[in-house]
């Protein structure tokens, strides 16, 4: 077990290798130049200088290649992430503020995402055919038809012309308060949470019709277990495998979607800063998240992988 | 020998296919006494889970339903009784073995959970004390090291091993009836001997009833002490081991007699004994259904269906020949 996840975290270290590499050289190929930008703002600490210094000042003038090579340098062993193009502050400060902001986000809305769709998918699977089942399995293609910005903006726009009331703007961080700051993020980790429940709902339903077809559900009966008993500690345990994969691939969608909801709740996470950095070329910041974020997913993964061993004894880490 | 422990009357169970509605068990009426071993008999097909799964009302429904029938277990009509009361006859007053072991466990719950799981709900002893019995129950069918076992998953064991799992299961709560579906059909010839013994020295012990459903003619030689013989849904002979094997009334079961070598033969020796195919549930012949593979029969079987008759107190057979003519 040890051994597994150290190996894991190893194999990880080419894959970030890989990736840190195309998300750099990618990013520099978009169209659009942040010295034009910048000049074109007259920005007061550019209009003092020439293109030329500008260029010079920001490192931008050195190749690609040594570019790539002093910001991996940096990372690796000063954990610095360069500095802002625009501020002068350290990329890293930027993470460290923003991170648990998009982590809190990301956790309540699979929270909300979890307990929508296992009960409703239980639900069911055991009512199989009955009107619940229905209203469940159409609330569920509702759910995947209907994009979670549309609701988000929704949300936002119609309660503030019917009641004049709106969500507070002024982000209220979770130490500061936290029942302030759980008001805040519970609407947007619903939107996002419903949205993303809809496939988990589905796979819960099948993968439960599908285990208590199975002869040992049958001999759970056969002990003379309520149904309770037959689907809680019998059928639940043994369909929730695959559904536990699932949440796995989801979350690339899951950050995606903090990002969008972020931008319309105005909640100053990653997905902002990424938005912004996005807007004015500020290369470092836009490379430094999506490095954080690849090594969330890949940490998330490895997670869900040892989770298996909870869930079925028969897996076992080599 | 006092009151039958079960009684089963005119049981019928039928099932909604899309060739229409077929009936896997139909009419079936037998007893089943205290302490007593009862084998049921007869190639796959022929109704006899069906019976077992009705009596404890484990149809899957849809597309199965008990149409008629009673089935009186201590004085009740199990068919008749709401869901918890069913519920505390099953596991704990009937309790079931299985044909498939490498499927019949939780893959995902400890051995000790599944033995000790009957104990603690029906007679709501603590999870500590259920799984001291269970460890107890898993030495009894001799599962060596039964303390270490109690952690242990099903994966980690052999089919025999599992079926001893699944008999240690049944006897948690001492019930007076095991029904035993093919607990061996899927097991290795030389492990299958060591379960039927191992089942039949515990239901002995114990004085519980066990119903064992076997196609296995050398099993039943061996273990029972009365037999039901299924055919196409229905009992076709039922009588005491000896009297059947010495002698037979009904064209099926002497045709499934002659097929066996040696009467008290090994085990393993399998039904496939007579020509032609087993019938069509959805399309049986108004007659008799075994009538289209018979040697012996008339005119008459081909359109009137036989009923269950005594030819002894103890004997009865569904055919219209004269049984000396079957001989
Ligand atoms: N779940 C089911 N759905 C439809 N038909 C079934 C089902 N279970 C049993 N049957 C029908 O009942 C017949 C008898 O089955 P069964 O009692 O399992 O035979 P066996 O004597 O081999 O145990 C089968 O041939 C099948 O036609
Ligand atoms: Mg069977």
């Amino acid at each position: 077990m040890k051994t597994y996840v150290a190996r894991r975290l190893l194999a990880l270290v080419p894959t970030l290798f890989f990736a840190s590499l195309i998300v750099f050289v990618t990013v520099r190929l978009i169209p659009g130049d942040v010295i034009d930008l910048m000049l074109s703002q007259n920005d007061v600490s550019a209009s003092k200088l020439t293109r030329d210094q500008l260029v010079a000042a920001l490192g931008l003038d050195r190749p690609m290649w040594e570019q790539y090579g002093r910001w991996m340098g940096g990372i690796l062993f000063r954990g610095d992430f360069g500095q802002s193009l625009w501020q002068s502050v350290p990329v890293s400060e930027l993470l460290l503020a923003r991170m648990p902001v998009t982590l809190e986000l990301g956790l309540l809305a699979l929270i909300v995402a979890l307990i929508v769709a296992i009960p409703i998918g239980v639900y069911s699977a055991i009512r199989q055919d009955t009107t619940g089942d229905y209203i469940a399995r159409s609330f569920s293609i509702l759910m995947l038809a209907v994009p979670s910005f549309w609701t988000g903006t929704m949300v936002m726009v119609f309660p503030s012309i019917w009641w004049g009331w709106s969500p507070e703007v002024r982000f209220v961080p979770f130490t500061e308060n936290p029942i302030q700051n759980l008001k805040q993020m519970i609407l947007p980790a619903i939107i996002l949470g419903t949205a993303l429940s809809a496939v988990s709902m589905r796979l819960t339903r099948t993968m439960m019709l599908e285990v208590l077809r199975q002869d040992y559900i049958r001999t759970a009966w056969a002990k003379g277990l309520s149904e309770r008993l037959v689907v809680a500690r019998h059928a639940l345990r043994n369909a929730l495998i695959p559904v536990v994969t699932l949440i796995g691939v989801q979350a690339p969608l899951l950050i995606g979607g903090a990002v969008i909801m972020e931008q319309i709740f105005v909640i100053p996470g990653m997905g902002l800063l990424l938005l912004d950095a996005v807007y004015q070329r500020d290369y470092p910041i836009i490379t430094g998240v999506f490095l954080v974020v690849g090594v969330a997913i890949m940490l998330l993964n490895l997670v869900i992988d040892l989770s298996y061993g909870l869930l079925d004894p028969r897996v076992r880490y080599r | 020998m006092g009151a039958p422990i079960l009684q089963v009357r005119g049981l019928t169970t039928r099932f909604r296919t899309d060739r229409g509605e077929l009936t896997a068990v139909d009419d079936a009426s037998f007893d089943v006494d205290r302490g007593e071993t009862v084998a049921i008999v007869g190639e796959s097909g022929s109704g006899k889970s069906v019976t077992a799964l009705s009596i404890l009302r484990l149809i899957p429904s849809p597309p199965g339903r008990i149409a008629a029938g009673e089935v009186i277990f201590e004085g009740r009509n199990l068919l008749e009784l709401d869901n918890a009361s069913i519920r505390d006859i099953r596991g704990n007053k009937i309790a079931m073995i299985f044909q498939e072991p490498m499927s019949s466990l939780n893959p995902s719950l400890s051995v000790g959970i599944q033995v000790a799981e009957p104990i603690h709900e029906h007679r709501r002893t603590p999870w500590a004390a259920a799984l001291e019995k269970a460890t107890e129950l898993i030495s009894r069918v001799r599962i060596p090291d039964a303390q270490s076992r109690l952690a242990s998953f099903p994966h980690q064991y052999s089919g025999g091993m599992r079926q001893r799992i699944m008999i240690a299961m049944s006897l948690g709560c001492a019930p007076s009836l095991i029904i035993a579906d093919e607990p061996t059909t899927a097991l290795d010839v030389t492990v299958q001997a060591q379960i039927l013994d191992l089942l039949k020295q515990i239901t002995k012990e114990t004085g519980t009833a066990l119903m064992l459903i076997t196609h296995d003619l050398g099993v039943v030689a061996r273990y029972a002490d009365r037999v039901i013989v299924m055919y196409g849904g229905r009992i076709v002979e039922t009588a005491p081991a000896r009297e059947l094997y010495k002698s037979p009334r009904h064209p099926y079961t002497v045709g499934l007699l002659t097929s066996v070598p040696r009467l008290d033969g090994d085990t393993g020796q399998r039904l496939i004994p007579i020509d032609g195919q087993p019938p069509d549930l959805a399309r049986l012949p108004p007659g008799c259904a075994f009538a289209p593979r018979c040697r012996a029969a008339i005119e008459r079987c081909h359109h009137e269906r036989p009923k269950l008759e005594p030819v002894s107190p103890t004997h009865q057979k569904a055919c219209f020949v004269d049984a000396n003519l079957v001989q």
